[in-house]
C-alpha cells in the first residue's frame, strides 16, 4: 500500500502553470476528503451508539474522530504550504480555510469534552450528542461562509479548473489511485484501532 | 394521584422550571451578576482603547458580538452546572421528565440574555459611536441573536454540567457550534451601522431563525440523551 | 399490582466492580432491607433500581397489574426516594420546594395538604423558612415530606434515620409500617434496629 504511494509520488512529472507545487494536491485533496469521511463516521457511530447503548460504537466514534482529526491537521499543512507558495501567505481565511478551522476547533472540542469526563458511559453519551449537535452546525457553515468571507483567493476554482483543464490521463490516474490508497489507509488503520478496542473490551470481560 | 400527560402538562412544568430558576436568581443574582459585569468589564475596555478613533462598520459590529459572546458565555453554563453542584439534580431527574426541564432552562437563558442585551446595548452605544437608523431592525436582530444563543449553548450547558472542569469547557464548546450564527449576526449588525433597515438584513434575518429552530429541534432531540446521564 | 424484578444484576464503573448478581421480587405489601458495611454498594443499587445508573448486566423490571412494563412517566410518579444524595432548593422555602416538585410531578396541591404534611414529620410551622436555614435533621424531615407527598407505591429509604433525634426516627418507623402494607418499601441501612423493618433481606459486600 505505502508502495502505491512512493511510486504516485516520485513518477509525475511537474506539468502545471503552478510547477512543482501542485504536486501537493496529490496529498491534499484526499486528506481533505478523509476528513470529511472521518467526520460523518464519527457522527454517523455517535447515533448508533445513543440508540444501542453499545460501548463498541463510542470506541469507534473516537476513533474515526482521532483519524479524522490527524488527517485534518495533514491537510491544513500541505494546504498552507500550497497557499504560501501560490497566495503569497500560510492563512487567507477563505471558506475552505475557514471551515476546515472550524473543523478543527470540533475535534479539539470532542476531545476536550472526552478528556474532562471519567464515566466511560456518561463520557460516550455525552461526547456523541456534542458530535451530533456540532454536525447540525455544518450546513449552515457551508450556506454561511461564502456569503461572508470575500472570494479574493479563488481556493476552490484554482484547484478544480486546474484540475480540469490540465489532468491529463497520467495526472487523473495518479491522484485517483491516491485517493484510494489514501482511503484505504484510513479504514486499515481504523479497523486496526477497532479491533485493538474489541481486544482490551475482550480482557477486560475475562477477568470477571 | 394520576398526572395528565397533555401539553398543558408540559407548559405548566416547564414553566415551573423557569419560575423556580428566576426565582433563585432573584434571590442570588449569581448569573446575572457574572454576565452583566463580565459585559460591562469588556465593554469598559474596548470603549477605553478605542478612545475617540472611528471605526468601520464592520469593527464596530464585530467588537459589539464579541462582548455579548463573551458575557454570555459567564452566565449561560450556571443554569444546569448549579444544579448538579448543590446536588438537586436528582430530585429533579426523578420528578420531571427531560422536555420540561430543557424548556424550562432554555426559557430562563432567554431571561438572562434579554436582561443583558437590554443593559449592555445601550451601554454599548454610549461608549462607542455606533449609530444605527433601523431601529426596528436591528432589534429585531438582536432578538434573533438572542434566541439563535440561547438554543445552541443550553444543550452545551447541560453537557458540561456533567464533566470534572467545567469552566473553560463551556467557551471551548459552544465557539465552534455558534461560528455560523455570530458571523451572520455581525454581517446583519454591519449592515445596520452602515444605515441598512430591515430590507438590507433580510436574508439574515432567515437565516437566524432557521438556526435558532434548528438548534432547538436539536437540542429537544438530543436533551434526554444527556438528562439520562 | 405493582412487582418489582431484580435479575442478576450487577454494576460495574471502568475496572471496578460494585456488585453483581443481585436477585429478588418484590410485591406490593413487601419490603427488603439492603444491607452491608460502607461502600458495600447500597446507594448504587438503590440509584440503579431507580434508573439513575445503567446496569452493566441484568435487568430491574417494573410490572403493572397487567404484567406489563411501567411507562417512564408512570414509572416517575409511583416511587419516591429519601437520600443523603436527593438534596433539596436551600434557597427556596420548604413550601417552595414541596410546591415546585408537585408541580413537576403534575399534582396539583394545596396549602392545607402541604401543612398537613409538614406536621406528619414534625415541621409544623416552619414552612416559610428557607431550607438553607434548616439543620440537617429538618432537612431529612423535609425529604419525608417529599417523598409523602405523592403517595408512592414505591419507597426507596437510603439510610433513612441519618442525622435525625429520637423523635424524628419514631416519625419514620411509624411511616415505613404504614407503607410496608400497601407498597412496596426498599431500606438500605446499616442501623440493626432498622433491619426488622424489613420483611427481607439482601446482603452486600
Amino acid at each position: 500500500m505505502t508502495g502505491v504511494i512512493i511510486f504516485s509520488y516520485s513518477t509525475p512529472p511537474p506539468q502545471k502553470i503552478i510547477g512543482e507545487a501542485s504536486r501537493i494536491f496529490y496529498f491534499h485533496i484526499p486528506q481533505a476528503w478523509i476528513c470529511v469521511i472521518a467526520f460523518t463516521m464519527s457522527m454517523i457511530y455517535s447515533i448508533r451508539y445513543l440508540k444501542t447503548r453499545n460501548i463498541v460504537f463510542d470506541d469507534r466514534a473516537y476513533e474515526a474522530a482521532r483519524l479524522g482529526f490527524l488527517f485534518c491537521i495533514l491537510a491544513t499543512i500541505t494546504g498552507s504550504i500550497f497557499a504560501k507558495i501560490t497566495w503569497g501567505s500560510f492563512w487567507n481565511w477563505d471558506p475552505r480555510e475557514t471551515s476546515i478551522f472550524i473543523l478543527l476547533l470540533i475535534y479539539g472540542a470532542y476531545f476536550a469534552l472526552r478528556g474532562a469526563i471519567e464515566v466511560e458511559e456518561k463520557r460516550a453519551a455525552l461526547a456523541s450528542v456534542y458530535a451530533i449537535f456540532a454536525f447540525i452546525t455544518v450546513p449552515f457553515l457551508i450556506f454561511v461562509l461564502p456569503r461572508i468571507v470575500p472570494s479574493l483567493h479563488p481556493a476552490d476554482s484554482v484547484v478544480d479548473s486546474n484540475l480540469k483543464f490540465t489532468m491529463g490521463a497520467t495526472v487523473r490516474m495518479i491522484f485517483f489511485t491516491s485517493l484510494a490508497v489514501f482511503t484505504a489507509i484510513f479504514f486499515w488503520i481504523f479497523n486496526l484501532a477497532r479491533r485493538l478496542h474489541h481486544i482490551n473490551r475482550l480482557m477486560l470481560e475475562s477477568e470477571d | 394521584m394520576t398526572s395528565p400527560k397533555t401539553n398543558a402538562g408540559l407548559i405548566s412544568k416547564s414553566f415551573a422550571v423557569f419560575a423556580k430558576d428566576i426565582r433563585l436568581e432573584l434571590r442570588s443574582r449569581y448569573a446575572l451578576n457574572a454576565i452583566l459585569m463580565f459585559g460591562i468589564t469588556t465593554l469598559a475596555v474596548v470603549s477605553f482603547s478605542l478612545g475617540q478613533s472611528n471605526l468601520p462598520p464592520h469593527l464596530m459590529a464585530a467588537l459589539f458580538w464579541v462582548v455579548m459572546f463573551f458575557s454570555a458565555v459567564a452566565g449561560l453554563a450556571q443554569v444546569f452546572i448549579r444544579e448538579e453542584e448543590t446536588g438537586t439534580i436528582l430530585a429533579l431527574k426523578l420528578a420531571a421528565a427531560a422536555e420540561p426541564v430543557y424548556l424550562g432552562k432554555l426559557l430562563f437563558n432567554f431571561f438572562l440574555l434579554t436582561v443583558m442585551v437590554t443593559v449592555i446595548t445601550p451601554l454599548f452605544f454610549i461608549f462607542t459611536d455606533a449609530q444605527v437608523v433601523g431601529i426596528a431592525a436591528f432589534s429585531a436582530v438582536l432578538i434573533l441573536g438572542v434566541i439563535g444563543l440561547c438554543s445552541a449553548t443550553t444543550l452545551v450547558a447541560a453537557i458540561i454540567a456533567k464533566a470534572s472542569v467545567k469552566g473553560a469547557l463551556f467557551a471551548v464548546l459552544s465557539f465552534p457550534i455558534l461560528v455560523p450564527l455570530l458571523l451572520t449576526l455581525v454581517q446583519a449588525t454591519q449592515k445596520l451601522f452602515d444605515n441598512g433597515a430591515f430590507d438590507a438584513v433580510m436574508t439574515e434575518m432567515q437565516f437566524l431563525l432557521a438556526y435558532a429552530v434548528v438548534m432547538t429541534t436539536g437540542s429537544i432531540l438530543l436533551f434526554k440523551y444527556v438528562w439520562q446521564e | 399490582m405493582y412487582k418489582l424484578i431484580v435479575k442478576n444484576l450487577s454494576k460495574r464503573f471502568g475496572y471496578r466492580k460494585v456488585f453483581s448478581d443481585i436477585n429478588f421480587e418484590l410485591s406490593i405489601g413487601e419490603s427488603i432491607a439492603i444491607i452491608g458495611p460502607n461502600g458495600s454498594g447500597k446507594s448504587t443499587l438503590i440509584l440503579t433500581l431507580l434508573g439513575q445508573y445503567r446496569p452493566s448486566k441484568g435487568k430491574v423490571l417494573y410490572l403493572n397489574n397487567n404484567q406489563q412494563e411501567l411507562s417512564e412517566e408512570n414509572f416517575r410518579s409511583s416511587c419516591a426516594l429519601v437520600s443523603p444524595y436527593l438534596q433539596l432548593y436551600s434557597q427556596l422555602t420548604a413550601e417552595e420546594n414541596l410546591q415546585f416538585f408537585a408541580t413537576l410531578r403534575g399534582l396539583t396541591i394545596t396549602g392545607k395538604r402541604i401543612d398537613e404534611l409538614l406536621n406528619r414529620v414534625g415541621l409544623e410551622g416552619r414552612g416559610h423558612d428557607l431550607v438553607g436555614e434548616y439543620s440537617s435533621g429538618m432537612t431529612q424531615r423535609l425529604k419525608y415530606a417529599l417523598a409523602l407527598m405523592s403517595n408512592p407505591d414505591i419507597l426507596f429509604l437510603d439510610e433513612p434515620t441519618s442525622n435525625l433525634d429520637d423523635d424524628g426516627k419514631q416519625v419514620v418507623f411509624d411511616i415505613v409500617k404504614e407503607f410496608r402494607t400497601n407498597s412496596i418499601v426498599i431500606i438500605a441501612t446499616n442501623e440493626r434496629d432498622e433491619y426488622d423493618l424489613a420483611q427481607n433481606q439482601c446482603r452486600l459486600n
